[in-house]
C-alpha cells in the first residue's frame, strides 16, 4: 500500500534512541482523593511501538490524556523530544489520539474528518486532499470518502479515526484501546494491520490495552502498570520470561510460583522439597524469594535439571494442548504439553524444567 | 396494560371532552373574526374579511404587533447568546456552585409571572431606566433564556464531550472546536429553543404589564381593547393573528425537538409560561 510516492511523506525513522519522544518525569495525578497515577516515570524511544498494559483502573487513559493535554498533571513534567510541554493545552502539542469511542465528528464525512486537522493547519487546499487520500488508501479505505461515519462499520470507523490522527503526522500517536469495540475476529486483524501501518508511517504508537496478548503481539515495549505505577518495563519475551513481580508473572499468563530461600550455593531450597537451580541473578543467601515457571516449559519427565516428583489430579485437553494439575510437596504445579501425554489422573510422575525458564520474585515481606 | 371495552371507551370520552373544552373557544374566536355582524351572537349571520381590513388600518394594533414583533426577537436574541455560553458551562466545565447556577439559570420559569414583573419594576423604577422595548425585552427574556439553555444543554449532555476533545486534540483552539463541532452538533436544538423563546415572549402579559410602561404589546392591547363593544370584531382577528404567530413556533419546535430527543424540558417549561 505505501508507494514510493507517499514514503516521502513518512521517512522511515531510525531506531535510535535519541531524543526520546515522549519523557515523564514525576507525574502524579490526583482526582479529589483518589490518586490515579503516582510519581512515573517513563521514557519512550522514537518510532517505538509502546504498550500500556494494565488491570481496569490502574490510571492508563489518565497517563494518556496527560500525554495528550486532557488533564494537567497534579505533579511532575512531560516532554515530548526536548519541548517541555506540561501545561500546554492539547491543540498546541504535536501527539494525535485515536479515541476508545473513535470520536469521529457525525456530522462531517470521512474525507472532511481526515482533513479536518490539516485544515486547522492552513495546509494549502491540493495538499489536504493528496494527504487526506493517500491516508485513507494506507487505512485501506478508499473510495468511501463521501460517507458520513454513521453509513459505516466499526471496523471501518476506526480505521477513519486512525487516518484522522495519522495524516498530521504527529511526533506521537496515542491509541486508547482503539479496538476495544471491535469483535474478536477483526480484533485480531486489526491487531496486526495496526503494527503493518506503525511499520510504514515509522511514527511512535503508545498503545493502550489491558489485553495481555494483544500488548504482547503488537509492541516493542510493554510497561505494566498497577495502582498508577508502572510495575516493570520491556520487551514482551522479557515481561513473560522474566517477570520480576507476582503481578507482572501473573498478569501475562498462567504461571506456578514456589515459596523458598536462597542457599549459599546460589541455588534455591524450594519448601517441601530440595534444591532447584535458577539461571538468573539471585538476591543475597538466607532471602525468601519465590521461583516461578510457565507451564508450558514444565515437562512430565525427568529430562530436565530440575524436577520435583507429584501426583496427577487433573487432566483436561484444551485444544493447542493438554492440560495437567500435578500435586507435588512444593504446591500444585499446572502443565501444558503439547502431545496429549500418556500420564493420568492418580498417576504419580516427575515434572521437570530447565534453569534457563526459571524466573525469580522477590517475595513481598 | 390493557383495557376494559369500558374503561376504554371512558378514556375516549374524557379525550374528547378535554379538546372540546380547549378548542372550541378558540374555534369560536377565530369564527368570530369573520362574523359579518359587529354583535357576537350565534348563529353567525355571514362571513366576511372586512375586519382583517380594519385591523391593518388600526395604528394601535399596527403598532401593537411591531413592537411585540421586536420585543419577541430581542428577546430571542439574548436568549439565544446568554442561554447557549450558561448551557456550554454548565455541561462542559466542571467548577464550584455548578448545580447551583443550573437551577437558578432555571427557576425563573417556575417563579410567578407577577413576582418576577414586580422585582424587574422595582428595580427599573429605582435604577430610574424608563419603561419600553428594553425592559420588556430584559423581562422576556428572563424565562426565555430557560427554554435555550434547557434545550441546548440537553443536546450537549447527549453529545460526546470526546468530539470537542478529538477537535483540540487535531489542533483546534475553543473558537474553532466551537464553530466547527459544538455549534453544528447544538444547532437544530438552538432553533428549537429560539422558536419556542419566540413564542413565549409573543403572547407574555403579566411581566409585561409590569415593563412595557406606556407602549402595548399585542396581548396588552388586546386586553385593553376587549371591553369596547366597538372595537369587538377587530379584537377577535388580533387575537388570530396571536394564536398564529405563538403557535406556528411551537409546531415547529416540538418537531424540531422530536427528532432530537429534547421535547420534555421544552414542553415542560413551555406549559409552565402559559405558551399555549
Ligand atoms: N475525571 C475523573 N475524576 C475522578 N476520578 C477519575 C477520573 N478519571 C479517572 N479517575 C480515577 O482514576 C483511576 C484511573 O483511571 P483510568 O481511567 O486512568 O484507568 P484505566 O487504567 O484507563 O482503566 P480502564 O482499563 O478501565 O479504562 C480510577 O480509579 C478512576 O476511577
Ligand atoms: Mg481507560
Amino acid at each position: 500500500m505505501i508507494t514510493a510516492e507517499n514514503a516521502a511523506h513518512f521517512p522511515r525513522v531510525s531506531k535510535s534512541p535519541e531524543p526520546p519522544d515522549v519523557r515523564l518525569q514525576g507525574v502524579t495525578k490526583r482526582f479529589e482523593d483518589v490518586l490515579a497515577v503516582d510519581e512515573l516515570t517513563l521514557e519512550i524511544p522514537r518510532g517505538s511501538f509502546f504498550a500500556l498494559l494494565g488491570p481496569s483502573g490502574c490510571g492508563k487513559t489518565t497517563t494518556l490524556r496527560m500525554i495528550g493535554g486532557f488533564e494537567d498533571p497534579s505533579e511532575g513534567r512531560i516532554l515530548l523530544g526536548d519541548h517541555d510541554v506540561t501545561g500546554l493545552p492539547s491543540y498546541k502539542r504535536d501527539v494525535n489520539t485515536v479515541f476508545q469511542s473513535y470520536a469521529l465528528f457525525p456530522h462531517l464525512d470521512v474525507f472532511e474528518n481526515v482533513a479536518f486537522g490539516l485544515k486547522r493547519r492552513k495546509v494549502a487546499k491540493a495538499e489536504i486532499a493528496k494527504r487526506a487520500r493517500e491516508m485513507l488508501a494506507i487505512v485501506g479505505l478508499e473510495g468511501m470518502d463521501r460517507r458520513k461515519p454513521r453509513q459505516l462499520s466499526g471496523g471501518q470507523q476506526q480505521r477513519v479515526a486512525l487516518a484522522r490522527a495519522l495524516v498530521n503526522h504527529p511526533r506521537v500517536l496515542l491509541l486508547d484501546e482503539p479496538l476495544g469495540a471491535l469483535d474478536l475476529k477483526l480484533r485480531k486483524q486489526m491487531q496486526l494491520e495496526l503494527k503493518r501501518i506503525q511499520h510504514e508511517v515509522g511514527i511512535t504508537f503508545v498503545h493502550v490495552t489491558h489485553d495481555q496478548e494483544e500488548a504482547m503481539t503488537m509492541a516493542d515495549s510493554i510497561a505494566v502498570m498497577s495502582r498508577g505505577r508502572i510495575e516493570q518495563l520491556g520487551g514482551p519475551t522479557e515481561l513473560y520470561e522474566r517477570p520480576r513481580t507476582a503481578f507482572v508473572a501473573g498478569f501475562l499468563g498462567v504461571s506456578n510460583l514456589l515459596g523458598g530461600t536462597v542457599t549459599t550455593s546460589g541455588a534455591v531450597r524450594v519448601d517441601g522439597t530440595g534444591e532447584i537451580r535458577v539461571d538468573a541473578p539471585l538476591p543475597p543467601a538466607g532471602t525468601r524469594v519465590q521461583v516461578g515457571v510457565r507451564p508450558e516449559k514444565l515437562r512430565l519427565d525427568d529430562s530436565a535439571a530440575n524436577s520435583v516428583s507429584g501426583t496427577v489430579v487433573e487432566r483436561a485437553y484444551i485444544g493447542v494442548a493438554t492440560q495437567y494439575v500435578v500435586d507435588t510437596p512444593a504446591g500444585r504445579l499446572t502443565v501444558f504439553v503439547q502431545s496429549s501425554g500418556t500420564a493420568a489422573e492418580g498417576d504419580a510422575v516427575r515434572v521437570s524444567w530447565d534453569p534457563e525458564s526459571t524466573f525469580v520474585l522477590e517475595e513481598a515481606s | 396494560m390493557t383495557l376494559g371495552p369500558g374503561a376504554r371507551w371512558l378514556l375516549r370520552v374524557a379525550t374528547a371532552l378535554t379538546l372540546t373544552f380547549v378548542y372550541v373557544p378558540l374555534v369560536i374566536i377565530a369564527l368570530y373574526a369573520f362574523n359579518e355582524s359587529r354583535i357576537q351572537a350565534w348563529p353567525i349571520e355571514g362571513l366576511t374579511l372586512e375586519w382583517f381590513g380594519r385591523a391593518l388600518d388600526n395604528p394601535g394594533a399596527r403598532d401593537a404587533l411591531w413592537l411585540s414583533l421586536r420585543a419577541a426577537l430581542g428577546a430571542t436574541a439574548l436568549a439565544l447568546v446568554l442561554g447557549t455560553l450558561a448551557s456550554l458551562a454548565v455541561a462542559r466545565y466542571r467548577f464550584f456552585g455548578r448545580e447551583t447556577i443550573s437551577f437558578l439559570v432555571i427557576l425563573p420559569i417556575a417563579l410567578p409571572g407577577i413576582v418576577t414583573g414586580m422585582a424587574l419594576n422595582a428595580t427599573f423604577n429605582t435604577t430610574g431606566i424608563s419603561l419600553g422595548l428594553l425592559t420588556i425585552v430584559v423581562g422576556h427574556a428572563t424565562f426565555c433564556i430557560v427554554v435555550v439553555y434547557n434545550n441546548a444543554v440537553a443536546r450537549l449532555r447527549r453529545t460526546s464531550q470526546h468530539l470537542e476533545e478529538a477537535s483540540a486534540d487535531l489542533g483546534a483552539d475553543a473558537w474553532q472546536t466551537f464553530r466547527h463541532i459544538t455549534f453544528p452538533q447544538l444547532r437544530s436544538a438552538l432553533l428549537a429553543g429560539a422558536l419556542l423563546a419566540f413564542a413565549l415572549s409573543f403572547d407574555e402579559v403579566i411581566v409585561t404589564t409590569f415593563t412595557a410602561g406606556p407602549d402595548q404589546t399585542l396581548p396588552i392591547w388586546i386586553l385593553s381593547n376587549l371591553s369596547r363593544p366597538n372595537q369587538l370584531p377587530v379584537v377577535n382577528v388580533v387575537a388570530v393573528v396571536l394564536i398564529l404567530l405563538s403557535t406556528i413556533p411551537v409546531y415547529v419546535a416540538t418537531r424540531l425537538s422530536r427528532d432530537t430527543g429534547a421535547v420534555s424540558p421544552t414542553a415542560g417549561a413551555a406549559q409552565a409560561a402559559g405558551a399555549r
